[in-house]
C-alpha cells in the first residue's frame, strides 16, 4: 500500500482538529440585520477535504525525505544539489540570468505604474535592510534585535539636520550611515560579553530605548507628531513630478542595492569576514587564533548599523514625513525574518527572502482579510520545508595544483 | 641561550576559596618537548588556560623569553595577545570552525599575522591580494604538514575524528608560534593515529617549534618527551627525564594509590 493505515489516521485527527479550529469563522455567521444565524456546512467540508490532502501531502513528504537521507546515510545515493544552487555556482547560467534580472529591473517604472514602483521601492529598503542584518546576525552571529533602532537614527538624522540646518539628501547620506555606525558602537560595548539569548534582550531593549526616546523627548524629535515636509532627493537642483521623484528614487534603491550585494560579498570572503564566521563558530577558539573579539564585534555591529543608516535616510525622503510609529519591534522582526527565511548568510537567500516577505503581502491584497492568515501559513510552512531558509551559505572552495612529485 | 623560552615562576590559581593551581614552577627551553601529566583533575588544563590567558592567574609570574627579543610577561594579558606573542593552543574537547572548510580553519590562524581591514577587504587593493594569496598558500603548504592537503574544501565537521585532531594542530600552526601547546592531542586516538601524531609532533618540533602538551598515553608520553613535569593536586610533584620520572615513587603513588601494608 503506497500509503500507511498510520498516516491516513494521523492525517484525519489532524483535519478533525482543523474542522473544530475553524468552525466559529469558517461556518458559523451571524446575520445583525436579520437576526439569524446561518450554519454553512459546506464551509466545514471544505475545510476538512483541504487539511485532510495538505496533511497527507506534508507526510508523504516528509517520509520521501526521510527516505532519501537514509539512503545518503548508506551511501547509495549522492547528495543532490538543489538547482539554485547549480545555478548560482555555474557562470554560464549565472551569468544571462543575472543580466536578464537587471534588464527587467532598470525597465521597471516602464513597464508598471508608479504604485507597483514605490512597493518595489519598499522591497528594495528591505533587501539592503537584511543584507545589514545579515552581516550581524548571519555572518557573526550576533543576535540582534533592535536593528530598527539604527534604521531610526538614519531616518532621523536627515529629518533633524534638515530642519534645522537645511542641509541636503546627499549630504547627510553619508552622515546618516555614519551616525548609525557610531550607534552600532555604542551598542556594541555593552554587549561585548554577552551571547545568545541575553545579546538578544539588550539589543531589544536598546531598540526600544532608541524608539521611547524619540517618542518623548518632545523638544528634540518633535514627539508622536513626527517630522514632516522632509524634501524627496534632489537631482541636480531640478524640480521633479511626483512620478518622476519616485521613478529617481527606484534607480538610486537599485544603484544602492548593487552596492551593497558587492560590498557585502567581498567582505565575506575577506580577513574580516572570516573573523565573523570563526566568532560565530568558536568564540574561545576564535580567540585563542589571536583574533581580536572586541575590535571584531563593534566592526559587525558598526558594519550592519551603516545599512540600516543609509535605508533610513531613504526612508524618511521617500516618506517625506518620519513619526516613531515606524520604528517599532515589529520592523526589527521583519528584518530578522527576512534573514532567517532566506538563510542566514547567504545573500541572495536575504535578497528572495526580502522580496517574499515584503511583497507577498502587497500581492495577497486580493485576499482581503485573510491576507495575513495566508502571509502566515506561507511562512509556516517555508519554516516546515525548509527550515535552513532558501539558500544555505556555499563556502568559497580553492584549488590547488597537485605537484608531480607527490606521492 | 641558555635561557628557557617558557618560565612559570610560583604559578598559582584560586577559584573562589578553591586552590586549583598551587605555586607551580615550570620551564620549557627552545627546541624542546616537555609533557606535563598528571591524573584526572590536577590542574594541567587549568595551568593551560592560565597562560594561553583564558584565565588570569592569582599570583605567580608567566614569562614568555622569545628568542632574540625582549622577554614578555603573559600574566592577565588577552588569549589573542598572547597569541600574537608566539604562543598557540589545541583544546582538549576539539574546538575548530565546524562549518568553515578545512582551508578557512587554517587560514584563520594566520589572521593575527596578516593586517587588511575594512578597506581593503571592500576594496581589494594590491597589498590585500598579495596578503591573501600568501595567506591561501601557507595554510595550504600548513596542511600539507599535517597531511590534510586532499580535504581543502572539506567542512571541517565532516573530517573523521583523528583528521580534526591534525587540523587543530596545523590552525596552531599557522599562527607561527614558537611553542605550542597540546591538550591531549592523542585523546580517543586509534593505535595507528597516535604513531602517525608521533612522527607529525616530532617534526613540528625538528622544524623549531618547541611543545608543551598535556596527555594520558603514557606510551606517547615517554616516547616523545625530553622532559616530564608531573602534577598533583594543582601541585608539581616530580619533574625530570622520563626514566627518572617513572621511576619516582611520588608519581608512582599520585597514579596507583598508596600501598596499604602497614
Amino acid at each position: 500500500m503506497l500509503i500507511p493505515w498510520q498516516e491516513l489516521k494521523r492525517s484525519l485527527l489532524v483535519s478533525l482538529w482543523f474542522v473544530f479550529l475553524t468552525f466559529p469563522i469558517m461556518v458559523i455567521k451571524v446575520d445583525p440585520i436579520e437576526r439569524v444565524v446561518q450554519w454553512r456546512w459546506d464551509n466545514m467540508v471544505f475545510v476538512a477535504i483541504g487539511s485532510f490532502v495538505v496533511s497527507l501531502l506534508v507526510r508523504v513528504w516528509f517520509t520521501q525525505k526521510e527516505r532519501r537521507r537514509e539512503r545518503l546515510a548508506r551511501s547509495e545515493a549522492i547528495e543532490r544539489e538543489s538547482l539554485l544552487q547549480i545555478i548560482l555556482r555555474e557562470p554560464r547560467y549565472l551569468y544571462p540570468l543575472a543580466a536578464a534580472v537587471m534588464v527587467f529591473a532598470l525597465s521597471f517604472p516602464f513597464l508598471f505604474s508608479t504604485y507597483q514602483t514605490n512597493i518595489m521601492i519598499t522591497a528594495l529598503m528591505y533587501v539592503m535592510l537584511g543584507l545589514g542584518l545579515n552581516i550581524v546576525v548571519g555572518i557573526a552571529g550576533l543576535l540582534d534585535l533592535g536593528y530598527v533602532a539604527f534604521y531610526a537614527v538614519g531616518a532621523y538624522s536627515y529629518a533633524l539636520l534638515n530642519l534645522h540646518f537645511g542641509l541636503g539628501f546627499w549630504t547627510l547620506l553619508p552622515v546618516g550611515a555614519l551616525l548609525a555606525a557610531t550607534f552600532g558602537v555604542i551598542l556594541g560595548f555593552p554587549v561585548l560579553r554577552l551571547r545568545g539569548d541575553y545579546l538578544a534582550i539588550v539589543t531589544l531593549g536598546f531598540g526600544e530605548i532608541i524608539r521611547l526616546i524619540l517618542e518623548n523627548w518632545n523638544a528634540f524629535s518633535q514627539g508622536p507628531s513626527g517630522i514632516a515636509n522632509i524634501p524627496r532627493p534632489g537631482f541636480f537642483g531640478m524640480a521633479l513630478s511626483l512620478d518622476q521623484a519616485i521613478s529617481y528614487l527606484y534607480y538610486l534603491m537599485i544603484g544602492l542595492v548593487l552596492i551593497t550585494i558587492f560590498v557585502v560579498n567581498r567582505l565575506q570572503d575577506s580577513r574580516l569576514g572570516r573573523a565573523w564566521i570563526a566568532l560565530r563558530e568558536d568564540e574561545i577558539a576564535c580567540q585563542a587564533m589571536g583574533i581580536d573579539k572586541t575590535k571584531t564585534k563593534l566592526t559587525a555591529f558598526a558594519l550592519g548599523a551603516t545599512w540600516a543608516g543609509l535605508v533610513g535616510v531613504i526612508f524618511a525622503a521617500k516618506t517625506t514625513f518620519i513619526n516613531p510609529a515606524s520604528f517599532t519591534f515589529l520592523e526589527s522582526a521583519i528584518i530578522l525574518s527576512i534573514v532567517v527565511l532566506g538563510g542566514m548568510g547567504s545573500i541572495i537567500g536575504v535578497i528572495m527572502g526580502a522580496f517574499i516577505l515584503i511583497l507577498l503581502p502587497e500581492y495577497l491584497r486580493g485576499l482581503s482579510e485573510y491576507r495575513m492568515l495566508a502571509f502566515g501559513a506561507i511562512l509556516v510552512g517555508m519554516m516546515i520545508f525548509r527550515p535552513q531558509g532558501f539558500i544555505s551559505t556555499v563556502r568559497r572552495t580553492y584549488h590547488f595544483e597537485k605537484k608531480p612529485n607527490d606521492e | 641561550m641558555t635561557r628557557p623560552i617558557l618560565q612559570v615562576n610560583r604559578l598559582s590559581m584560586e577559584f573562589g576559596g578553591i586552590r586549583a593551581m598551587n605555586q607551580l614552577d615550570l620551564d620549557v627551553n627552545a627546541g624542546e618537548i616537555v609533557a606535563l601529566i598528571g591524573p584526572n583533575g590536577a590542574g594541567k588544563t587549568t595551568f593551560f588556560n592560565c597562560v594561553t590567558g583564558i584565565y588570569d592567574p592569582t599570583g605567580g609570574d608567566i614569562l614568555l623569553n622569545p628568542h632574540g627579543r625582549k622577554s614578555v610577561r603573559l600574566n592577565g594579558l588577552k588569549p589573542n595577545k598572547v597569541t600574537e606573542q608566539g604562543l598557540a593552543r589545541t583544546f582538549q574537547n576539539i574546538r575548530l570552525f565546524s562549518n568553515m572548510t578545512v582551508l578557512e580553519n587554517v587560514m584563520i590562524g594566520r589572521h593575527c599575522r596578516t593586517s587588511s581591514f575594512i578597506v581593503g577587504a571592500i576594496f581589494r587593493p594590491l597589498s590585500t591580494r598579495r596578503e591573501e594569496r600568501e595567506t591561501v598558500e601557507r595554510s595550504y603548504e600548513i596542511l600539507e604538514k599535517v597531511g590534510l592537503a586532499g580535504q581543502v574544501n572539506e567542512f571541517a565537521k565532516n573530517l573523521p575524528y583523528g583528521a580534526q585532531r591534525r587540523l587543530e594542530i596545523g590552525r596552531a600552526l599557522a599562527t607561527e608560534p614558537f611553542l605550542l601547546l597540546l591538550d591531549e592531542p592523542a585523546a580517543g586516538m586509534n593505535p595507528q593515529e597516535t604513531s602517525e601524531l608521533d612522527t607529525l609532533i616530532t617534526r613540528i618540533r625538528d622544524e623549531g617549534h618547541a611543545i608543551l602538551l598535556i596527555e594520558h598515553d603514557m606510551k606517547l608520553v615517554m616516547s616523545l618527551s625530553d622532559r616530564i613535569f608531573v602534577m598533583d593536586y594543582g601541585r608539581k610533584i616530580a619533574d625530570g627525564t622520563p626514566e627518572q620520572v617513572s621511576s619516582n615513587p611520588d608519581v608512582i603513588k599520585a597514579y596507583l594509590g598508596e600501598d596499604i601494608d602497614a
